[in-house]
């Protein structure tokens, strides 16, 4: 197949015939370039999407309930519903294999304090499997274990930039501050991937809260990571059970959309997906349409390079070139065109992306927009086999010329 | 070398059909020097092409060489051609992006030759018809004369066993002329047969056998002056 001679003559047979070449070239990098762009920009936005979802873990189904709206079962309109830890127990008995972890929190605000400083913050009691649902990522110390949850410590992980508010450089690991008249000791210091607020949580066990705040077995929320082997729509009928058994525990009407929410994160995943999914098809639709006309491009322009050629295949032919050489010269200067040129636009295009980077990710939520290796080499591939069409077509055509027509030709 | 018995030749025109060679006899023999001659439209293109294997006959024989030309291909054809025969066409038909050198050795890359080899025996050969000079430059800065010298040498330089010329002078001015005459001589005169078309009678003259052509059809085939001379 290398044969340097062949590839000495479609160099000579390109260099010495500029304009022809540029012009074959131009329709397949352009649409390649256009391609590139749209994919990077789908890239992009999908980018985006994901980036929305970074904060808690892919598989959250939350539980949380308020007052009811409708009356059931004799009882009123506007009850409020309370969860408790006997909830959470039904919760963690009742589904234990579709469950991979589980958590309830309680929500407060806490005053820390600690020698002459002090702020407000957020607290949630939780339990050790919170870590997981919620991607803390623990720098210093450790998190809440099953040990504390039992004995009830007075222990806290705080976040990284509380530790900034209150203690700056010093180290923060290990000491006591007091929070609402009572003190704690700092088992660990997270760091979270959501947004500033996430950062400034304090985490205590849940047990703990519930001695200290009222003494009693209330939990705000329930929180659960479903088991992640389940797909997408089993996932979202777990989440519809968790809501149908939950209701008829507590006595809520089952339309009830109030008095007990179950917020699923496979559902807005599935939406994401669907949105993604119709995004790529027609990105695809579009690519492959640009591609197509991009090939249709240079066929035509094959076409007319070879018919300017007439003449010269039939001076070959008369000196001793066979048809398979013919062929076999056109189709691969027609290779050679598409695939430089079509890397000509890809590189251009992924160059235009990388400029673009993040610069439209505040008005046009395209982040990071860029096309994977893959998709480059599937471009390629495409280009190489719409170089052999586009060649070997007329090439084949050209060949079974009778040279001594072709010789007349102009 | 070359022997044709009875051969016609046809160009379907629309519907009807241009009976333009109306049965052919004609052998040549290795060595030959031998002109065709006849008024334009009479039938020696026609004649030239089918014996440089780049048309087909419709009837009768030809052998090339020997060897029955029949229901060739053009792969056979192409080999055929490269092995046995070398052309020269009045309007030069040099490939107009390749240097005189490259054109000379363009028939020897088709012959499967080295670069190398090529490049050295295309110069001896444009040393031959007095180009060496012009080895670079490319068809466009050549005149019409030294074009036709660059396509001799392109046509002999596969030692063809026959030098096929349609009209190589008819395009050139007296003086070229003769000088391009003097060259074809020069080849015949180192043993290869040359068949040359052209309707002047003082380029036939030069020639050592003149076969004319009217209508299809051979009218004289006799031995020039030239032929009795060197007898
Ligand atoms: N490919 C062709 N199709 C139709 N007619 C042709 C073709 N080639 C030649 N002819 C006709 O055949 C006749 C002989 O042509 P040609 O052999 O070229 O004559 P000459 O070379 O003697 O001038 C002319 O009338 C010419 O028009
Ligand atoms: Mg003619």
């Amino acid at each position: 197949m290398f044969d340097l001679d062949r590839w000495r003559e479609i160099f000579q047979s390109i260099s010495k015939n500029k304009l022809r070449s540029v012009m074959s070239g131009f329709t397949v990098a352009f649409a390649i370039l256009l391609f590139t762009l749209l994919f990077g920009v789908v890239n992009g936005l999908s980018n985006t999407f994901k980036e929305a979802f970074a904060d808690d873990a892919m598989n959250s189904i939350f539980v949380r309930v308020w007052k009811t709206s409708k009356p059931y079962k004799g009882l009123q309109t506007g009850r409020r519903i309370q969860l408790k830890n006997k909830d959470y127990d039904f919760v963690k008995e009742n589904y234990e294999s579709k469950i991979e972890h589980l958590t309830a929190r309680i929500y407060r605000n806490v005053n820390i304090s600690y020698k002459n400083k002090q702020d407000n913050y957020n607290l949630r009691a939780v339990h050790p499997d919170h870590q997981f649902l919620e991607k803390t990522i623990v720098d210093e110390g450790r998190y809440l274990n099953d040990r504390d949850l039992k004995e009830r410590a007075k222990v806290i992980v705080i976040g990284r930039l509380i530790k900034e508010d209150i203690f700056g450089e010093k180290p923060a690991l290990g000491k006591r501050v007091n929070m609402n008249g009572i003190s704690y000791k700092i088992i660990g210091i997270f760091s979270d991937d959501g947004n500033d607020n996430e950062e400034r949580i304090v985490y205590m066990p849940v047990t703990t809260a519930q001695m200290l705040y009222g003494n009693n077995d209330y939990i705000s929320q329930i929180n659960v990571g479903y088991n992640p082997k389940l797909n997408l729509d089993q996932a979202i009928a777990f989440g519809n059970k968790i809501e149908r058994d939950l209701k008829k525990k507590l006595d809520i009407h089952p339309d009830d959309q109030s008095a007990l929410r179950v917020r699923n994160m496979a559902e807005a995943n599935k939406g994401v997906g669907q949105f993604m999914g119709i995004l790529y098809v027609l990105v695809i639709i579009i690519g492959s349409g640009t591609l197509i006309a991009g090939i249709i491009g240079i066929s035509n322009i094959m076409i007319f390079v070879i018919k300017e050629r007439t003449k010269e295949f039939g001076i070959r032919k008369a000196l001793g070139a066979q048809p398979s050489s013919i062929i076999g010269m056109v189709v691969q200067e027609s290779v050679l065109i598409t695939t430089l040129a079509g890397y000509l636009g890809l590189s251009f295009g992924t160059y235009l992306l990388s400029l673009i980077g993040n610069s439209l990710e505040e008005d046009y939520f395209i982040k990071d927009p860029s096309v994977s290796s893959g998709i480059v080499i599937g471009a390629t591939i495409t280009l190489i086999l719409a170089g052999l069409i586009a060649g070997y077509l007329p090439a084949k055509r050209a060949a079974r010329i009778k040279p001594i027509v072709a010789l007349r030709a102009d | 070398m070359i022997e044709i018995k009875n051969l016609h030749k046809s160009y379907p025109i629309g519907k009807d059909s241009l009976h333009v060679l109306k049965g052919i006899d004609l052998h040549i023999r290795e060595g030959e020097f031998v002109s065709i001659m006849g008024s334009s439209g009479s039938g020696k293109s026609t004649l030239l092409n089918i014996v440089g294997l780049l048309d087909e006959h419709d009837e009768g024989d030809y052998y090339l060489n020997g060897q029955l030309i029949k229901n060739l291909n053009e792969k056979k054809a192409a080999i055929l051609r490269n092995k046995f025969l070398g052309f020269v066409f009045q309007s030069f038909n040099l490939i107009s992006y390749k240097t005189a050198l490259e054109n000379v050795a363009l028939p020897l890359y088709y012959k499967g030759v080295s670069r190398r080899e090529r490049l050295k025996t295309a110069m001896e050969y444009l040393d031959k018809v007095g180009l060496k000079d012009w080895a670079n430059h490319l068809p466009s800065e050549l005149s019409g004369g030294q074009k036709q010298r660059v396509a001799i040498a392109r046509a002999l330089v596969t030692k063809p066993k026959v030098v096929l010329a349609d009209e190589p002078t008819g395009a050139l001015d007296s003086t070229t002329t003769d000088s391009v005459m003097d060259l074809l001589k020069d080849i015949n005169d180192e043993g290869m047969t040359v068949f040359v078309i052209t309707h002047e009678e003082e380029v036939a003259a030069q020639t050592k056998r003149v076969v004319r052509l009217k209508d299809g059809v051979i009218i004289s085939d006799e031995l020039t002056k030239k032929a009795t001379q060197s007898a």
